[in-house]
């Protein structure tokens, strides 16, 4: 009961919910960059909310399907094919024994989540098997790689999971409401909690930041967004290194913005001007270069209070 | 006793902001509030990473609100204050260290900056006991300090794309090992052998945020008995610039 993996792509990894509980030794929480598309395909599937998915970003990977199983596939549209055939993303599909799924490159998005029915079974390290590459940590073989070619990635569900869940007798097909879906636009405003502490960028940097818009450049990765756009002086070049939460935009001495991702850096001496809501990150994960962004203010209340309704729906 | 604020980041973190200097004061205090918001707070707790003049928290917040939380800390920290210095003075840990030329990198340079000889700068590194301010940029590496005047450099100009494992490095007032081979502007005096991280050990890290460290001289012999490698002749280290995000 496997996937192999027939061509690995740009950067294919394996990404649970997160490695929690080690950022005191340095080591980063990672887990998927676009969380919403993450729950929703282990949501569709009826799998725990933590459940083994590959995160398939910018596309040119492709595999096939050792067994029938069935699978969920959410977030970017990289012009996924099922058997050369096109496939939608935001929902399920009954996949058989020598099929094979392959995606070719961004249409809209950048990160597209494949979900298996009770998810991949893979050995946790750290309690978690989201993959890092520079720390060496998680993925298929508990060294940070990551996916390449010829990888056989196991199924957590039996033989006998099939028929008692009755995918040989129905095609039953799931899909995301589309008010929960994103094509993700090339034009987006992301709500921030402005920081007012004595580490801030300051306020007058904060009405600066707000008053542009910024673009999103190429230098993006798992750890950092780098934008471009009108540069934003700050008080100071830099602060006593601290640690940083997911979201956090630094305003390096360029005076360009870097919004922090998940696989952050424990610690940071850059000023800051807040933190990006954490329900805006996906939106922020999947921009492609050359995205416009508008940052506007939330309360800290009004951001919270979504993000426990958010957390509760999917039973995190 | 300089106040101490609470500040809310985002949904589900906090930092604790000391007066921002790096100094004795918030060293002790910072280790003081850590012990304790780990005893009292463990089931609200997600994370904690201290660091010279803060402390960051990612708390649980299915578990308890924001505005809640908030509370706890402030008295908290409020009756850690009033607490007697009850914390048992951190035992020193020895790092043993080969200052020869093929590992210390920057030794010759730095010595010369700082017209002293390698021997002297050796001397004045290792007769020092460190504090461990803060872990972080990488796993397991610790920030140590402070470095003595004498030998205080700032970083390179261009960062080394590769830094071997165990690499002893100085910036500034700072002195740090990089516990996997990485990229780095610090200069580089000297090799240990020990692993700082390793992730089948029970302990992760060699070394904890508040920890006190010593090091060791060693030599070639020692080194290499404790499993110290030396660089491949094939031109490793070279210096062209790096693009990480992180900046150490």
């Amino acid at each position: 009961m496997s996937l192999q993996v027939i061509k690995a792509g740009f950067l294919s990894l394996i990404q649970d919910y997160g490695r929690y509980g080690y950022q005191h030794i340095g080591v980063t929480h990672s887990g998927p960059l676009d969380e919403n598309a993450f729950l929703w395909a282990n949501r569709l599937l009826g799998n725990h909310y933590n459940a083994p998915q590959i995160e398939v970003s910018y596309g040119a990977f492709s595999a096939t399907f050792l067994e029938q199983t069935m699978i969920a596939l959410c977030g970017a549209d990289l012009s996924a094919t099922l058997n050369e055939q096109a496939i939608s993303p935001w929902q399920t599909y009954v996949v058989n024994a020598g099929d094979t799924i392959s995606f070719k490159a961004p249409v809209t998005g950048l990160r597209s989540y494949l979900a298996v029915k009770d998810g991949f079974a893979v050995d946790p390290q750290l309690s978690s098997c989201a993959t890092v590459v520079r720390e060496k940590l998680g993925g298929l073989h508990q060294d940070g790689a990551k996916l390449s070619e010829g990888d056989v990635i196991p199924y957590a569900s039996q033989p006998h999971d099939l028929v008692k869940h009755n995918l040989v007798k129905y095609d039953l097909v799931k899909r995301v409401p589309s008010q929960f879906t994103s094509t993700y636009p090339k034009k987006i405003t992301l709500r921030f909690m402005p920081n007012v502490s004595e580490t801030s960028a300051g306020e007058r940097a904060i009405k600066a930041f707000m008053q542009n818009t910024y673009k999103v450049t190429p230098n993006i990765d798992r750890m950092g967004y780098r934008l471009s756009g009108k540069v934003i002086h700050t008080e100071s070049s830099g602060i006593i290194s601290q640690g940083i939460s997911l979201g956090a935009i630094q305003v390096p001495k360029d005076g360009q913005p870097i919004v922090l991702m998940r696989d952050r850096q424990t610690m940071g001496g850059y000023p800051l001007l807040g933190c990006v809501c954490g329900l805006d990150m996906g939106k922020l994960a999947q921009s492609l270069p050359g995205t416009e962004l508008s940052f506007v203010p939330i309360s800290v209340e009004e951001a919270e209070a979504e993000w426990i309704v958010h957390k509760n729906f999917f039973g995190v | 006793m300089k106040k101490v604020n609470v500040i809310r980041l985002s949904e589900n973190t906090f930092l604790i902001l000391f007066e921002q200097n790096i100094d004795a004061e918030n060293f002790s205090r910072i280790k003081q509030y850590v012990a304790k918001i780990k005893k009292e707070m463990a089931n609200n707790l997600i994370d904690i990473i201290p660091s010279y003049a803060s402390i960051h928290i990612t708390f649980n917040l299915l578990a308890i609100s924001g505005i809640d939380c908030k509370q706890q800390l402030e008295k908290l920290l409020a009756s850690t204050d009033s607490d007697d210095n009850n914390l048992k003075p951190a035992a020193t840990i020895e790092i043993p260290v080969y200052y020869g030329r093929e590992v210390a990198l920057d030794l010759p340079y730095l010595a010369e900056t700082k017209q002293l000889s390698e021997s002297e700068v050796v001397e004045i590194h290792s007769s020092k006991i460190y504090d461990v301010y803060a872990i972080g940029f990488a796993p397991g590496f610790a920030y140590l300090g402070n470095v003595d005047q004498r030998i205080a450099m700032a970083r390179k100009e261009t960062p080394r794309q590769k830094i071997a494992r165990g690499s002893v490095g100085i910036a500034d007032q700072q002195t740090a090992i990089y516990p996997s081979e990485s990229p780095g502007g610090w200069q580089i005096v000297g090799r240990t052998p020990i692993q700082l991280i390793d992730y089948q050990r029970e302990n992760l890290s060699e070394l904890a945020a508040g920890d006190s460290v010593k090091f060791v001289p060693i030599t070639l012999d020692e080194y290499l008995h404790l499993g110290g490698v030396l660089p491949d002749e094939a031109g490793a280290n070279k210096a062209t610039e790096h693009h990480s995000q992180g900046d150490d």
